[in-house]
């Protein structure tokens, strides 16, 4: 068992166009760097050049956001569902079979 | 004489101070903050909704659907009061809490839709309720009704072209329904002046430029003419925000992320220009409606005049 990545159609150009994927970790920050190394392109649009979290990048164990808990040093259990949100509602990807 | 009167013919403003970088050149930004709503959306949110009453597809009884990220459904709610019909907006979750206490305030219902999705999947939902129930709707569908553009071609575009006193060379602008970008740029070609028109683009489908569509990977509008960019200008969050930042505290203009993407495309356009080159671009919203977002908190990017 591993936590659960949900993914924002955003980025699924660069993870082969899947919505959910597992990685491992101890913490949010072990979760998110397993699963960006087993997607590179996604890295660039995760963390900036200073490999720190982009700051409009918001991360959510079940509903809590993590800047509101323990960042990304924060504990997470096999199990868990994280998501990743845009902190903004416009411009992101839609799925191809879905265009008019 | 009603709220919808007050839409459009906005000012030009000089931006002087963010150009003292690049001696010779003039930046020009429309003000579209001073519509009555707060942002550009009144022109082509007013537009529409005449366009429906001329037709009769706005009927009275009817009620105004559509998807929106936040600024055109506040259009739609302040007119929708002003006019006595109700209104019902297809919104992503992760919208700004404070653009949809606005859309409250005037009245309005709010459907909030999967953030997972973002604007695409509030579209989708939207046209979806639309189609089962036709009967109760009047449904503007802002990415693909030619009212929208349209109000830029009559108002915007020739609003700037008189501003400038004839003498602008290039106009860029950021798209979200692309009406802005699709109408002004329009009608500055047909002036037959050879006037440059660029797109501005977020550098990533992931990014926090509000209101503003990646297009290479997004439902593309259907009022999008991509025949109109003579170019594109990509923007990175982090610097449309430090942008953001500078209008407010060298030019004394509060305005949102968009606004900051649209200047700092422009001011990187202007560095690639020789002298005399006249540049307009959009003040899209107020920065009233983002102060909750922590990135006004982010460090302060350095004010060159204090250098």
């Amino acid at each position: 068992m591993a936590v659960t990545i949900l993914i924002p159609t955003a980025l699924r150009a660069f993870t082969g166009r899947q919505s959910q994927a597992q990685a491992d970790g101890k913490t949010v920050g072990e979760v998110l760097k397993a699963f960006a190394d087993a997607n590179p392109d996604v890295r660039q649009h995760l963390y900036d050049e200073n490999g720190e979290l982009r700051s409009f990048v918001n991360v959510y164990i079940g509903d809590v956001n993590i800047r509101n808990a323990g960042g990304l040093g924060g504990p997470i259990e096999d199990g868990d569902t994280l998501t990743l949100v845009p902190a903004i509602a416009g411009g992101v990807v839609c799925e191809p079979e879905q265009k008019p | 004489m009603d709220i919808l009167d007050l839409v459009g013919n906005t000012p030009l403003l000089r931006l002087d101070k963010i150009a003292a970088g690049v001696p010779g050149l003039t930046l020009l930004a429309k003000a579209e903050f001073c519509n009555p709503s707060g942002s550009v959306k009144d022109r082509a949110a007013r537009a529409m909704l005449q366009d429906g009453l001329a037709s009769g597809k706005l009927a009275k009884g009817r009620t105004i659907i559509d998807a929106t990220s936040g600024n055109t459904g506040i259009a739609y709610a302040m007119m929708g009061a002003a006019l006595g019909y109700a209104v019902t907006l297809y919104i992503p979750a992760n919208a700004g809490k404070e653009r949809k206490a606005a859309i409250r305030a005037y009245g309005g219902t709010i459907v909030e839709t999967d953030p997972l999705e973002g604007s695409d999947g509030a579209y989708l939902a939207a046209r979806a309720e639309m189609e089962s129930r036709p009967d109760l709707y009047f449904y503007p569908d802002q990415y693909n009704n030619p009212a929208n553009p349209r109000a830029h071609y009559e108002g915007t575009g020739a609003e700037i072209w008189e501003q400038s006193a004839h003498g602008l060379t290039h106009f860029i602008a950021g798209m979200g329904t692309s009406g802005t970008f699709t109408g002004v740029s329009r009608r500055l070609k047909d002036y037959g002046r050879g006037i440059h028109t660029l797109a501005v683009q977020p550098d990533s489908p992931m990014h926090g430029i509000e209101g503003t569509k990646h297009m290479a990977s997004t439902i593309k509008p259907g009022i999008y003419d991509e025949n109109l960019a003579d170019g594109v200008v990509r923007v990175g969050t982090e610097a449309a925000w430090a942008m953001t930042h500078r209008l407010g505290r060298e030019e004394g203009l509060l305005v949102g992320v968009s606004s900051g993407a649209n200047v700092q495309a422009a001011l990187s356009l202007a560095e690639s220009l020789p002298k005399g080159a006249v540049i307009a671009t959009i003040l899209c919203d107020t920065g009233e409606r983002y102060l909750s977002e922590p990135f006004w908190d982010a460090p302060i990017p350095a004010d060159p005049r204090r250098r």
